[in-house]
């Protein structure tokens, strides 16, 4: 396959399921406002939001106060935010409309009609109406596009290069929200905390990566934040877990391995050797911050040995005498 | 030594009525044995229902994606390209002829294009005169004495046709231009019958309509043909300029339909003479480039300077007959529109044969008495620059404002050579769904023929037709839309 068809085919799937992580933050830091809380408790979460995605000057730069609508407005529609979801939705099409031929009808029509149907809601203004069911529908269209993905295409280069996109990406997005709710958890309401409250802090947390009842089945007790990040960071039969997605990344470079991706295939089988390794306390005494922004470190130097390896053009030199 | 211009201007024909009529109703009139049938649903069918088809046809085109960027549209707005619902049908019989007629004009073009790049036979008799090609700037002197697979330049040729009445001919075929170089459009004639057969099965139950869907599998035969070496596999590609190209959606879906890679300039690199394309496994041969990026940016290295949409050495590589460019290098000489009239001559040159399909009349302003009677007609004529495409830089004399015509004046007179001048000539009408109902428009067809060991075309072509009423301009880029085009068995 050609390098730069690989590399719009992982970018493609890298902004959707982006998008789809965005949705998800969003719906539960939108619900949980609607619940009662301080007004300082209200502005962190929702400032807590762009610092996820490292975006708090980028929208200092355009509003005057974090506010929730400005929060939403520049998260959801704001086209200036390349991090915003319709920016997403655009860039997944694009990359997907550079090599639509690439992939099946079926997933071309899929991307391309979200796109088309994005533009369509948010130009009726669903966002200030419903906003959930514009979360909730971005959410199901990202898990349409992933079913059609496994349900269309031939398992070959193209199929691993889109999953492995799907899954470096959810990896570095699963450990910002994590990062930021284990902060918010510890400044914000600390030892405090009714046990009320508690509950549905990480009752949210855990239903937006789709895992509230993954966590009952697993634990059948009561939820602790201990219990949290055990089930979102090292359960890899939890499909939203950082190990999770690790199995998934190591598989699908051994997959698409060529002659100069052997360092990065190693990497990445260290960082999920380290996850099987570990136990929740062990990350807990080290501290979940510490931990998890090196965790985020290690996926940012792994993307940019994937760019390296497969997706920038390779050097005709180095290859021809190989 | 000048192309014979003028004989009796053709005149107009409609391609679903026997003879025009005064009544209202366009579709009462005495109708063509071949569109009885549509002529009938046409009448029964209910406005409304119409109109929801046709938006119906607008939504799957854009969920397709098959849209265009227009050049200097900076927002990124695609647009599709109007469908009209109503078919445009030929009988088999009048298929036959035509096919026939491109046939042996395709033919004629490529024994010109390679007597060109070699011994120029035509060009020591009295249909050419050596100035018109060696001084033209279609011709390619990097390609004199090149040999290519086949003897074969013009691999892929999109040929369009009008129909006008001629003397006691009904509906007789005039070819207007050849396009040989990266002509468009296939992907609308195949999406186009898609589309129709999606709306209205109905039709197709009762009609026995040739296929047309088979046509990528005929260009893989055909550019597998012009593999530089006999290998097992040979490795086809398509070139695009990029996602940003108008044609783009084509590109891509050539590709996809194949199976082969679309590549761009920055995907392909050359080393000792040989291309190759970058891939995730490293670099790769490639033997058959179909490009559609024209010869002036095909290769920094021996042309544009500052052009990325081709790689550097490719005319290397292709000259040292590593790997073939199809269409091929330099086909612009032969359907630059300096060179149009003098094509019936080169199919009695070349094949000993009388031409099947007519030539409009032509005056090619270079010779100094066509000139003056082109400037003393203006009003009347249609005006060309010899190397203009897409409707742009020509004048439309009988539309034309007198400011128009006196600022074209001006320029035809500054540098003659550079036009041809043709009468206007009356395009056949088909029934077009308009607002309101059933109308007469304006339209034409571009038939696309491969060759290669054969001459092979699939029965059917691109239908464009004028949608606004009275106007002659098919040109998608000027408000034209298309139609499916119907060969029946």
């Amino acid at each position: 396959m050609l390098s730069r068809t690989a590399d719009h085919l992982y970018w493609m799937s890298r902004y959707t399921e982006r998008a789809e992580n965005t949705a998800r933050m969003l719906d539960v830091s939108y619900q949980m406002s609607l619940l009662p809380q301080s007004d300082q408790a209200a502005t962190a979460a929702w400032r807590a939001m762009l610092e996820i995605s490292e975006l708090s000057e980028d929208f200092a730069t355009k509003y005057s106060a974090v506010t929730p609508a400005n929060v939403l407005s520049f998260m959801t529609q704001d086209m200036d935010n390349p991090s915003s979801i319709m920016q997403c939705l655009r860039a997944a099409r694009e990359n997907a409309r550079a090599v639509r031929g690439a992939m099946t009808t079926d997933l071309w029509e899929t991307v391309n009609t979200t796109w088309l149907d994005a533009q369509r809601q948010v130009g009726q203004g669903l966002l200030k109406i419903a906003p959930t069911a514009f979360f909730e529908w971005v959410k199901f269209r990202s898990h349409q596009t992933r079913g059609v993905h496994i349900g269309t295409m031939m398992r070959d280069e193209v199929y691993h290069f889109i999953a492995l996109g799907t899954f470096v990406e959810r990896a570095d997005n699963i450990a910002r929200l994590l990062d930021v709710k284990f902060l918010a958890a510890k400044e914000h309401t600390g030892d405090t905390l009714a046990h009320v409250e508690e509950f549905y802090f990480w009752a949210a947390i855990l239903r937006s990566l789709s895992a509230f009842e993954n966590y009952r089945k697993v634990y059948r007790n009561v939820i602790t934040p201990e219990r949290v990040a055990e089930l979102l960071i090292l359960r890899w039969q939890n499909p939203r877990s950082l190990a999770a997605c690790l199995v998934q990344v190591v598989d699908l470079l051994h997959k698409v391995r060529n002659s100069q991706s052997g360092a990065t295939e190693l990497e990445a089988r260290s960082i999920l050797a380290e996850l099987r390794d570990l136990e929740i306390h062990e990350i807990l005494e080290r501290g979940v911050h510490e931990y998890l922004t090196a965790f985020i470190a290690r996926i940012s130097v792994l993307s940019a040995n994937i760019s390296h390896n497969f997706l920038l053009p390779l050097e005709p030199e180095s290859d021809l005498t190989a | 030594m000048s192309a014979q211009p003028p004989m009796a201007s053709p005149t107009g024909f409609d391609e679903l009525l026997m003879h025009a009529h005064a009544g209202d109703n366009y579709l009462s009139g005495p109708v063509r044995a071949h569109y009885q049938m549509i002529s009938q649903w046409l009448r029964e069918a209910d406005v409304d229902t119409l109109r929801a088809r046709r938006e119906e046809a607008e939504l799957l085109f854009r969920r397709v994606g098959i849209t265009f960027a227009v050049y200097g549209d900076d927002d990124g707005t695609e647009r599709t390209i109007p469908f009209d619902i109503v078919p445009r049908i030929f009988p088999a019989k009048e298929w036959e002829t035509l096919q026939k007629g491109l046939r042996q004009r395709v033919q004629a073009l490529n024994c010109f294009l390679h007597d060109v790049y070699h011994q120029q036979h035509i060009l020591k008799t009295n249909i050419l005169a050596p100035e018109q090609i060696l001084q033209n700037t279609q011709y390619r002197p990097e390609m004199q004495g090149i040999d290519v697979p086949l003897d074969i330049y013009a691999h892929i040729a999109g040929i369009d046709i009008v129909r006008a009445t001629h003397g006691d001919e009904e509906g007789a075929f005039f070819v207007l231009e050849d396009n040989l170089r990266v002509p468009s459009g296939v992907s609308y004639m195949i999406e186009n019958r898609k589309m129709m057969m999606r709306l209205f099965p109905e039709l197709f139950a009762k009609h026995r309509i040739a296929p047309v869907e088979h046509y990528p599998d005929l260009l893989l035969d055909t550019l597998t043909q012009m593999a530089p070496s006999e290998k097992r596999y040979s490795n086809v590609v398509v070139l695009t300029p990029g996602v940003y190209n108008s044609a783009y959606f084509e590109h891509a879906f050539l590709a996809q339909q194949m199976g082969v890679e679309l590549v761009e300039g920055q995907d392909l690199f050359v080393e000792d003479d040989v291309v190759y394309m970058r891939t995730t496994q490293g670099p790769r041969q490639v033997d058959v480039i179909y490009r559609r990026v024209d010869d002036d940016f095909l290769d920094p290295e021996a042309f544009r300077e500052d052009s990325t949409l081709g790689p550097a050495g490719l005319m290397r590589a292709y000259c040292a007959g590593n790997v073939t460019i199809c269409n091929a290098v330099g086909t612009g000489i032969a359907d630059d529109k300096s060179i149009y009239p003098h094509v019936p001559d080169m199919i009695r040159f070349y094949l000993s044969e009388e031409p099947i399909l007519y030539n409009v009349p032509t005056y090619s302003c270079r010779d100094p008495k066509a000139l003056s009677h082109v400037l003393a007609n203006l009003a009347d004529l249609v005006v060309k620059e010899v190397h203009g495409a897409g409707g742009y830089g020509m004048l439309i004399g009988p539309t034309a404002s007198k400011n128009e015509i006196e600022a074209f004046r001006q320029q035809l007179k500054a540098n003659p050579a550079n036009y041809i001048a043709q009468p206007t000539l009356a395009l056949s009408t088909c029934p077009t769904f308009v607002g309101a109902g059933v109308a007469p428009r304006h339209i034409d067809l571009r038939p696309f023929v491969l060759s290669g060991q054969e001459i092979r075309l699939v029965s059917g072509g691109l239908t464009r037709v004028a949608l606004k009423e009275g106007s002659l301009i098919v040109n998608s880029s000027q408000g034209g839309g298309t139609k499916d085009t119907w060969i029946l068995e």
